[in-house]
């Protein structure tokens, strides 16, 4: 196993945050911020809490650095280095020190404790989500908190088994590729591109249990036709844009204030692919820019949305032998481990650059001081440059 | 169990000559931590199915641990004795079946939050380790050779971007007969060095005629191979509470017998074939997967002198379980995404020949197959500089060694 010199993996983190930083600073033109900002920003906005909405874009397989936010890598994310971080205060340091599987981190994300639930088994998180304290400390309705994510894996992420909260206080779990599926009865080899498996797990997929949206509801709560579904998907290219595509449809029909995206069309790189991998991490920066744009284009969103972007961890360095690079997340190395976040919208102060360290169990205690609500069994804690 | 209890007839179901190894260690094997042993273990236990290096590695590493008093031994498992280990762990059948309980340890040190503290360990025995068994020198200075590119007729990528910066880029290269003039030079370094293992042709696609004196590993070869594989794959995915693990620790059983490899072949390469399909992610369904990281455990395991690797278009990216079918269908190639793949797979080729004994003595290249750019990297070679200079393989070859 190769050790990186003399370096503690707390040193390589925060050299990683240091080299992020000036990427950012230089390409991006941000500022170096501080914690010392003026309190309240999101008062200022004059947005009243119970009008304020969240959209949380998570990627499930982050993206290294090399292949986004360094020189020779911001080639392949226009769209974030141009039009959003310039809007964006941006976390260089965002360290994940629980367990590097896709649906356990993005549980841990959700719930802001350090999830154990076995990665590949349908299970619901074991903490409260962010989900179940919104409607239940808010008394939010069933649509007013929802979740879109590409993997039949994460059916179970809208709500706990934690016996306070848990079955009926969850958010709604929308499977865009489930629901393809049924729409097309699994017949159609026309959407099969479409229907791209975990690639974490390529052969592996779980039965569906919990809450899953049904199929009757694209009706009904979606306002959209399976045959117009059906025909929609037929444009699009991949697992991803099928969630985006879902996400206009919800924000338009629905305008949940609590929304939630995963992505994993960077996920493929587990194939080893470099040039997939690639494209995966240009199709979630066009992405990315297409639901920012949203937000800003629809009326119940624009100007009270904060948006967040992270990635859930992220991947193995070129440089530990006991990886293969890009390829996988299972050393649990300090590049394996840390990412970033990006801010945007009501209330965030634009173009700084924040290069302390942060857990990615801070984000739902931030969201709670957003939205106003108290997170109280989460590990992390808000984020006060957000505040 | 733990390893204090350790009895030499513990080890019966082992291979002969791992059953000899181990047994005549026990001694020492009981005084190792359980988050340790079964680690070991699992590399003795495929001690008949190793490459040279691989074995003499293990004789030494037990050599040592044999050789270290209660008070050394105690210093060097510092950190592994500090891991706690769950007494369904302890109970499981970590003799017989190590790389299971490795496996299961992971998760389990995922899940208590202990992986950190063992790959702290970890490294520093293995630093350790290479402090009182240095490793070996090569006789020779090693050569790997990657060729990209194979179909592509015309492309805009700019080449060789994180390369670069080690060695000299010609952009005026003579292409003619250039596959073959390679596959001579790896022959000749064969033959004047006729060591088992020593020297390697991987092809992603199907290989050229190559001199028998190298070992040799193609993606067309184990077409019929990948075709069993992907069928016993799909049976495991239908019966009922298959999940990844456990179709994990099927393909990890799986021999070459059980994907068709006949018995008369060489056991040592069968054995390495089937594990790039069955512990590889990718391998399966992309060539260019296949070929790097084919490349990457020649390069660890058996420490090649010399490497030669050719990448090949790889089929068009499809839902995987599409690719994993046994379709007979003739698969769409992509060979500018494969060309891409091969870009970063030969920097993967360099860092990995770098991490081998003698490396500031190695000399490497990468050519576009059929084109004029390549790139050479030697200790002679200036480093970021580039030519225009007409020039043949050959001559860059002379260069870089």
């Amino acid at each position: 196993m190769a050790t990186n010199g003399a370096y503690s993996p707390f040193e390589l983190a925060r050299q990683l945050a240091w080299s992020r930083r000036d990427f950012l600073r230089r390409a991006a033109g941000v500022a170096l911020g501080s914690s010392l900002l003026p309190p309240g920003l999101f008062a200022r906005t004059g947005v009243p809490v119970s009008k304020r909405k969240v959209v949380v874009i998570t990627f499930g397989g982050g993206a290294r650095d090399q292949e986004t936010f360094a020189p020779e890598g911001q080639e392949n994310i226009p769209h974030l280095m141009r039009e959003l971080i310039p809007q964006s205060a941006f976390f260089t340091q965002v360290v994940n020190r629980g367990i590097l599987g896709h649906y356990v981190a993005t549980a841990s994300l959700a719930t802001g404790v350090y999830e154990t639930i076995n990665n590949f088994a349908s299970l619901p998180p074991e903490h409260p989500t962010v989900f179940e304290y919104f409607r239940k400390d808010l008394k939010r309705p069933a649509s007013d908190a929802w979740v879109v994510a590409p993997s039949n894996g994460f059916n179970r992420i809208g709500e706990s088994s934690h016996r306070s909260y848990g079955p009926g206080l969850g958010a709604k779990v929308i499977l865009p590729k489930h629901l393809l599926t049924a729409a097309t009865s699994g017949s159609s080899t026309d959407y099969e591109h479409l229907l791209r498996d975990n690639y974490e797990t390529p052969f592996y997929t779980p039965e569906l249990g919990g809450s899953e949206f049904e199929l009757q509801q694209l009706g009904n709560m979606l306002k959209l036709s399976v045959d117009d579904f059906k025909a929609h998907a037929l444009t699009l290219s991949s697992p991803d844009e099928l969630s985006v595509y879902i996400v206009r449809q919800l924000m338009r029909q629905v305008a949940p204030s609590l929304l939630w995206i995963t992505m994993h069309d960077i996920d493929i790189a587990h194939a080893g692919a470099y040039s997939l991998y690639i494209d995966g991490i240009r199709r979630t920066d066009r992405l990315c820019a297409d639901i920012w744009k949203t937000i800003q284009s629809e009326p119940e969103y624009a100007g009270k949305t904060t948006l967040f972007i992270l990635p859930d961890f992220g991947r193995d360095s070129d440089d530990d032998s006991g990886g293969n690079g890009f390829q996988h997340h299972r050393t649990g190395d300090a590049l394996s481990r840390t990412t970033w976040m990006m801010a945007l919208g009501a209330g965030v102060r634009e173009g700084v650059v924040f290069d302390r360290p942060m857990d990615s169990t801070d984000l739902v205690p931030t969201l709670g001081s957003i939205l106003g609500f108290s997170a109280s069994l989460a590990q992390g804690k808000p984020i006060p440059e957000l505040l | 169990m733990l390893p204090s209890d350790l009895k030499p007839e513990q080890f019966n179901g082992y291979p002969p000559e791992a059953r000899k190894l181990v047994s005549g260690y026990v001694a020492a094997l009981r005084r190792l931590p359980l988050s340790f042993l079964p680690s070991l273990l699992r590399e003795a236990i495929e001690y008949d199915f190793k490459f040279p290096a691989e074995r003499r590695a293990i004789e030494k590493e037990l050599s040592n641990l044999d050789s270290l008093s209660a008070g050394q031994l105690s210093d060097w498992m510092q950190g592994f004795a500090q891991i706690r280990i769950s007494s369904q762990l302890e109970h499981s059948d970590w003799i017989n079946a190590p790389a299971q309980f490795v496996e299961q340890l992971s998760s389990y040190l995922w899940t208590t939050h202990q992986l950190d503290a063992f790959r702290v360990a970890a490294v520093a025995y293995a630093d350790r380790l290479r402090g009182v068994i240095p490793p070996e020198k090569p006789p020779v200075p090693r050569l790997g050779i990657t060729i990209v590119g194979r179909g592509v007729t015309a492309s805009d990528t700019p080449l060789f971007r994180k390369l670069r910066p080690h060695g000299a880029y010609f952009k005026a290269v003579k292409p003619d007969n250039g596959m073959q003039l390679l596959l001579n030079v790896v022959a000749a370094r064969a033959k004047a060095h006729p060591i088992p293992y020593a020297h390697w042709y991987i092809d992603g696609g199907q290989s050229a005629v190559y001199d028998p004196a190298l070992t040799a590993v193609s993606y067309h070869a184990l077409e019929p191979v990948r075709a069993v594989l992907s069928a016993k794959i799909r049976a495991e995915i239908e019966r009922p509470g298959m999940g990844p693990e456990n179709l994990r620790t099927v393909l990890a059983q799986l021999r070459p017998a059980d994907l068709g490899l006949a018995k008369t072949g060489d056991a040592v390469l069968d054995r390495f074939q089937v594990k790039m399909l069955t512990e590889g992610s990718g391998t399966q369904i992309f060539s260019t997967t296949f070929a790097q990281w084919t490349a990457r455990e020649a390069l660890r395991r058996a420490q090649p002198l010399t490497l030669l690797v050719r990448f090949a278009p790889r089929q068009r990216q499809k839902p995987m379980n599409e690719m994993l079918s046994s379709s007979r269908e003739v698969a769409e190639l992509d060979p500018l995404g494969s060309l891409i793949d091969a870009d970063m797979g030969a920097y993967y080729n360099w860092l990995n020949l770098q991490r081998l004994p003698g490396a500031e003595q190695s000399s490497f290249l990468v050519w576009f197959e059929g084109h004029n750019e390549a790139i050479a990297i030697g200790p002679s070679l200036p480093r970021g500089t580039e030519s225009t200079a007409v020039t043949g393989l050959e001559q860059l070859l002379n260069w870089a060694s």
